[in-house]
């Protein structure tokens, strides 16, 4: 078992990593011929960069767009950033004091995650209109997400299994030296679906993530008569002239 | 006339999202470019006998256009039918049909990249709601793309800003691209590239129309304001929309303009080559078309020898002139490369390149050089309509959000009475008369009439509450949607107005005493 999961984890890393650096690239190689920010935007570059953190940390136009799904994908996302923190300890010897100091915070986080994904998937169904744009594969990920949740968190609260071994296991796959994962279904069934999640990240809805950094509607200035703006495409075309 | 059939949609008494109808405006459907209309732009005259010929060729364009467009690209990636854009726009809110919801109807577009374009759509296509192009799906994109009318409002509210007008905008280039275009829409790009404006109006009708007009304010201030048509060596260029020229209540804000200018003794021309603000191109999608049209208002300038190009009221001709002119014309600032070079180095510095009409007016108005009998408006209630692509996708003045209160600020100074409708339907969050983008045709009247609902309730209100009897615009579309649609609302349609027609009413014009 040691040993399947150290392969999964090294194909997962490899596909998430891999598959989003292609995507990443193919968003920053495409242009972007013309300006189109949503306005009123910032005319500076300064401005959109508070303009992208505002979206990404507090997602501002989500918070004008519905406020149910704002507070479940809130609690959602922050849950998860918590609780991914709290899960560096498992990857770094000696822990970082920032970890150290987030760990009883990331442990309630895991219910604010569990209650978002809850509540994103309630929508699914009781909504009309949320309901007939969700496909089989909205629905899996919210699954997938809320087995991961709720198996970290019956770990936590329920069967504990052996924290330690784990963290050897993982600072082992980091050298390349297999060391044995404890045998303990919670976590076989967490540590899967986290794969999974790794594996399917570049080839989904996930994609969200990265590219809101490039939606050119909230990443561009708002200056279109200061600067010139013109795509190597569009710029050929002058050249015919 | 489709008239008597078609009613306004009840106004909500809260205004909830409506119950799913499906397919309730699946029936809408523009009439479809014949050949002569699609070749005499330069698109397939109509599409192949042969289906797969059909499918490889818009699959083929599809691809291109996910290589040319970053929007494109990310939006089709990045959605992840959270919902928070399914109550927002005015067509779904009018129609209740689930495919006028802006993820459903981008999710037509969607799900054929999913099947084509990537692995879990290629290997999983139920599990990603993937389809295949059919002859069904184009028919479906044809109806539905046709029924969006880009104004960008779910744009605002997207977490990750996607905007539908982009995927409209490529859905239509992909259907002309086949030979599946609209008549309305292509009709009129024939007659720009062709005549150089949108109703065709030749050289000689543009000139005995303006000389018409001169004669009428003549006649009704005793002064005379001239409306000069190519004037070598005027120091302003005036863009507008066509319909200025002879649509009601379009002439009036046109004939406000033409105050304007006299009361500031600026040297200024219109032009034939360039008597077209509007830019369809915009419309499809099409950057060539976009980009030849656009080149015209280039070509005039430098022809006349303009310092300053200024743009009527015309909405999505404010964003094809505001945010897209610099790139395909140079007319703005900051090129590097000559062939922006030649063109700014003409243009005075020292004014933004192009100037809306609006920021014109209120420039002079600050440096108090024009003076208004404000009382000459008191017979009106004004109200204040954002046009979409100027509140979403353009700005006046120096700072986000000028084009609020710019047009705001000029009703004011020549008007006492003034209100604005419910927060929550202007500014950023306007909804979109229910005309733009393509839809202001005839044969789309039902879906027109639909999409006006929110705008009409919230219009309803400040009518009962404050007796508004004007809705102020300025937009040509916007105009000419109003007049057309508020009867069907109960209202007259002499309440719809512009901006200019409101400064025109109220300008002193140095003759009075």
């Amino acid at each position: 078992m040691s040993l399947f999961f150290a392969i999964l984890f090294y194909v997962a890393t490899a596909v998430f990593v891999a598959g989003l650096a292609y995507k990443i690239a193919s968003f920053a190689r495409t242009p972007a011929p013309l300006s189109i920010p949503t306005t009123p935007a910032p005319t500076t570059t300064g401005g959109v960069v508070l303009r992208m953190f505002r979206e990404v940390v507090f997602f501002e136009s989500l918070f004008k767009g519905n406020l149910w799904i704002w507070i479940f994908a809130a609690a959602f996302h922050f849950g998860l950033a918590l609780v991914v923190v709290r899960h560096l300890r498992y990857f770094i010897e000696p822990v970082w004091f920032w970890v150290e100091f987030a760990q009883p915070f990331g442990m309630y986080a895991g219910f604010a995650m569990a209650g978002g994904l809850a509540g994103l998937w309630a929508r699914r169904f009781l909504v009309d209109r949320v309901r007939y744009i969700s496909t089989v594969s909205d629905h899996l990920m919210l699954a997938l997400l809320l087995v991961i949740g709720t198996s970290g968190l019956g770990m936590k609260f329920l069967v504990h299994t052996d924290v330690v071994a784990v963290k050897t296991f993982f600072l082992g796959l980091m050298r390349f030296d297999i060391q044995p994962l404890p045998a303990h279904p919670g976590l076989y069934v967490h540590l899967l679906c986290v794969a999974l999640l790794m594996i399917v990240f570049p080839f989904s809805k996930l994609l969200h993530a990265p590219g809101i950094f490039f939606s050119p509607s909230r990443n561009q200035a708002d200056n279109p008569r200061e600067t010139r703006h013109l795509a190597a495409w569009a710029a050929k075309m002058e050249a015919k002239n | 006339m489709a008239g008597p059939e078609i009613k306004a949609p009840p106004y909500r008494e809260i205004p909830v999202p409506p119950a799913l109808q499906p397919d309730a405006t699946v029936g809408i459907k523009s009439f479809v470019a014949n050949e002569k209309i699609q070749e005499a732009i330069g698109f397939q005259g109509k599409l192949a006998d042969n289906w797969q010929e059909t499918h490889d060729k818009a699959i083929g364009h599809f691809g291109t256009l996910l290589s040319k467009y970053r929007s494109l690209r990310v939006y089709m990636d990045a959605c992840v039918h959270c919902g928070s854009c399914t109550d927002k726009c005015h067509y779904f809110l009018g129609s209740g049909d689930p495919k006028n919801m802006p993820v459903a109807r981008q999710d037509l577009m969607r799900s054929v990249y999913r099947r084509y374009f990537t692995p879990a759509g290629k290997l999983f296509p139920s599990l990603v709601g993937a389809r295949d192009l059919t002859q069904e799906v184009l028919d479906e994109w044809y109806t539905y793309f046709y029924q969006c009318s880009e104004c960008r409002r779910c744009s605002v509210f997207c977490p990750y800003g996607i905007d539908t007008a982009e995927i409209t905008m490529a859905a239509r280039e992909v259907l002309d691209h086949v030979g599946y275009g609209q008549k309305y829409t292509n009709e009129i790009l024939g007659k720009v590239t062709k005549i150089g404006n949108n109703l065709g109006l030749p050289g000689p009708a543009l000139l005995d129309t303006l000389q018409g007009l001169e004669e009428d304010v003549k006649d009704e201030t005793g002064v005379d304001v001239k409306y000069p048509l190519d004037v070598k060596g005027a120091d302003v260029l005036l863009v507008t929309p066509s319909a200025d020229f002879f649509a009601e209540p379009h002439i009036e804000s046109l004939i406000g303009y033409g105050k304007v200018f006299h009361a500031a003794g600026q040297s200024w021309t219109l032009s034939t080559l360039a008597s077209e603000a509007g830019n369809f191109g915009m419309f499809v999608g099409n950057y060539d078309l976009l980009r030849k049209i656009a080149l015209r208002i280039r070509e005039a300038a430098l022809e006349l020898g303009v310092k300053r190009i200024v743009v009527g009221e015309c909405g999505h001709a404010w964003r094809v002139a505001y945010a897209f002119w610099n790139t395909l014309t140079g007319v703005g600032a900051g090129g590097k490369d000559p062939f922006a070079i030649e063109l700014q180095n003409q243009l005075d510095p020292h004014f933004k390149q192009p100037t809306h009409i609006c920021e014109y007016t209120w420039d002079l108005i600050q440096q108090g050089r024009l003076h208004f009998d404000k009382e000459a408006n008191d017979h009106r209630v004004i109200t204040f309509h954002d046009s979409c692509n100027v509140a979403r996708a353009s700005r006046m003045g120096d700072y986000p959000g000028g084009q609020f209160d710019i047009p705001r600020h000029i009703i004011k100074a020549v008007a006492n009475k003034f209100v604005d409708m419910a927060p929550e339907t202007i500014h950023e969050k306007t909804f979109c008369c229910g005309g733009g983008g393509g839809v202001l045709s005839d044969d789309l009247i039902d879906i027109r009439v639909k999409g006006a609902l929110p705008r009409m309730e919230a219009f309803q209100r400040v009518v009962d509450e404050h007796g508004v009897n004007f809705l102020a615009l300025i937009c040509a579309i916007c105009k000419a949607q109003f007049t057309k649609v508020v009867p069907y609302y109960g209202f007259k349609s002499s309440m719809v107005g512009g901006v200019h027609q409101l400064v025109s009413t109220a300008i002193k014009l140095g003759n009075e005493q």
